[in-house]
């Protein structure tokens, strides 16, 4: 089975995020950028559909796919130590600046070519949080969507999955391949043990440019963008409030400025 | 006047209220059009008449419930093309996103999710988001294709104003399977509001010790008449269920108060509440981030401050 996992490296969540001034993009190379920590939800799974096929007797190899800067090499490099087989790394300068509909385009495009059963994406990147690759990749490739997948069930070429819904969940089948993302709680990622990393170097990574991947530059890149930023502004920080120390009366005073706000 | 569509959340015939703000919203662009999918239209067409709906598309097939996403992307591309509408807008959750992202590659536009709010303007619609955690304002159009735009829930007040709502059978023209819907479960479902609807989020976190200690968040959200929320120590620890998390890996919720009760504020957490109009906050270090959001706070044992509060609370109705 031909798994393959969509890794986005995203500027760490604890450090302060920005936009560049000059074009609007997020600044990338200011902030430390780490795996997506939904992906590696992904990871995991992939993982252990892996494991679960070879046990069965199946060929199995899951890889990492990713598109981003140079830096980006460092998110591949720890997929790979925690498992997986080998990795492509979609890294052009005319990539920068892509929106979500030329992502989707982009990385559809490589996996054309590397074939898959199954792709599998995290629930959305904490950076853009859009929540739309998995959806976009489905209707790219023509394949199911098995979305929002807080667990993942493969029989022979059927997939069933527990879909997340507002007030609980469906069950949803389809056959495979399929483009499947999953959420968090759906496993526990595993930390890279050290003969993993160790492994890792020696782990394939196949980097491709647009042209590698038969990719019209006109599409993608900030130029090839459906969407523009107009402005953009820090936010002000929130006006100081009134912070009070209980004096046996915080929760008095607490109604009383509720009641204030005519909200009780 | 251009056609502005609107793709319409319900359970069965009850239209849940992100749809009236949409409509709402719609107005200020053009008609409003409504695209039904499922059961429960002709039940519901007072309430969206009463909203300002000129049109009602209804799509009644049962490919609907039947399969996830990818009918309602194609039913809405087909409207697309056959009314050359001026902004399609979807509610920003997590369907309703995947529902835009699809619909944006069929008909090759571009899309915007989570706005929190949508301004005509010369250049076509603009549209407002919050990002990296609230910390970041951004203003964004689509520049290509017919604009698709997804509203977080609460992002505009529903007002009422009268229309025809005038409905018109549609049927899918070609066939959108994929996967396919076996079963529903859904979980207790609580008298509570959505939690992503709610107008008041009462949320408590590790302050609250346990499973135990979380009963006093459910008191005061049901004093208040308000959703729960719970921060991520709260459900990793497993003291409340996974769906009722707020934050960055959870849900993002923007109502009009919001009480932090026994949550530090780490980021993680203020990614997903940092929008919300009012902010309360308890908790009993003084150094906690989340006072740095809060209009009003108290430092203090939430154990001492809630239950004072529910009786402040009781005393007043």
């Amino acid at each position: 089975m031909n798994i393959v996992v969509c890794v986005k490296q995203v500027p760490d969540t604890a450090a302060e995020r920005k936009l560049k001034p000059s074009d609007a993009t997020l600044d990338r190379a200011s902030v430390d950028g780490l795996i997506n920590e939904l992906d590696e939800y992904a990871i995991e799974e992939g993982l252990l559909i892996a494991e679960a096929q070879r046990a069965a007797g199946h060929d199995a190899a899951v890889t990492i796919l990713t598109m981003g800067p140079e830096k980006a090499a460092e998110s591949i490099r720890k997929a790979l130590s925690m498992g997986a087989d080998q990795a492509v790394h979609l890294l052009d300068d005319g990539l920068a600046g892509s929106d979500a509909l030329s992502t989707s385009y982009a990385l559809a495009q490589v996996l054309k070519q590397t074939g898959f059963d199954l792709v599998i994406t995290g629930s959305e990147s904490t950076d853009a949080r859009m929540g739309v690759m998995a959806a976009m990749l489905a209707e790219r490739l023509g394949v199911p969507q098995v979305s929002l997948a807080s667990k993942v069930e493969i029989d022979g070429s059927a997939i069933r999955i527990r879909r997340a819904s507002e007030d609980g969940y469906f069950e949803v089948e389809s056959t495979l391949p399929a483009v499947v993302s999953v959420v968090e709680k759906i496993n526990e990622p595993r930390y890279p043990s050290f003969k993993g990393i160790m492994a890792a170097k020696k782990k394939p990574v196949q980097t491709m440019s647009l042209a590698d991947a038969g990719i019209d530059a006109t599409l993608v890149g900030l130029a090839g963008a459906s969407t523009e930023v107009v402005d953009f502004a820090q936010r002000p920080p929130r006006q100081a409030g009134t912070i009070v120390k209980d004096e046996g009366d915080g929760g008095v005073k607490v109604a009383e400025f509720l009641a204030a706000q005519k909200f009780i | 006047m251009a056609e502005i569509l609107v793709l319409a959340e319900h359970v069965d015939d009850d239209v849940k209220k992100v749809t009236l703000e949409l409509i709402t919203l719609a107005r200020r662009f053009g008609e409003t059009a409504v695209v039904w999918t499922g059961p429960g239209a002709d039940q519901a067409q007072p309430r969206l008449a009463e909203y300002g709906a000129a049109r009602v598309y209804v799509a009644a097939d049962s490919v609907f419930d039947d399969y996830v996403v990818a009918p309602a992307a194609e039913l809405l591309a087909q409207l697309v093309r056959e009314k050359s509408p001026a902004l399609v807008l979807l509610a920003g959750t997590a369907q309703g996103k995947e529902v835009a992202g699809r619909l944006a590659v069929k008909i090759d536009s571009g899309v915007l999710t989570d706005a929190v709010d949508l301004q005509p303007s010369d250049d076509g619609p603009v549209a407002e988001q919050s990002i990296f955690g609230g910390g970041t304002t951004v203003h964004s159009r689509v520049r290509q294709g017919t604009p698709i735009v997804a509203m977080r829930p609460n992002a505009v007040a529903p007002e009422p104003e009268a229309g025809a709502a005038e409905i018109s059978q549609v049927s899918l023209a070609s066939e959108a399977a994929g996967a396919k819907v076996t079963s529903r479960v859904v979980a207790e479902r609580s008298e509570r509001p959505d939690l992503t609807e709610a107008s008041i989020v009462v949320s408590g976190g590790r302050g609250t010790g346990g499973t135990e200690g979380f009963g006093v968040i459910e008191q005061l959200a049901d004093a208040m008449g308000a959703a729960v929320g719970a921060s991520r120590a709260v459900t990793d620890a497993g003291w409340y269920p996974h769906q009722f998390q707020v934050g960055q890996t959870g849900k993002t919720v923007s109502p009009q108060l919001y009480m932090a009760i026994g949550i530090s504020g780490a980021i993680q957490h203020r990614a997903g509440m940092q929008t919300s109009k009012t902010i309360i906050a308890v908790n009993k270090d003084p150094e906690a981030p989340i006072f740095e959001l809060a209009d009003f706070g108290v430092v203090g044992d939430l154990f001492k401050v809630v239950p004072q509060l529910l009786d402040e609370i009781s005393k007043r109705k």
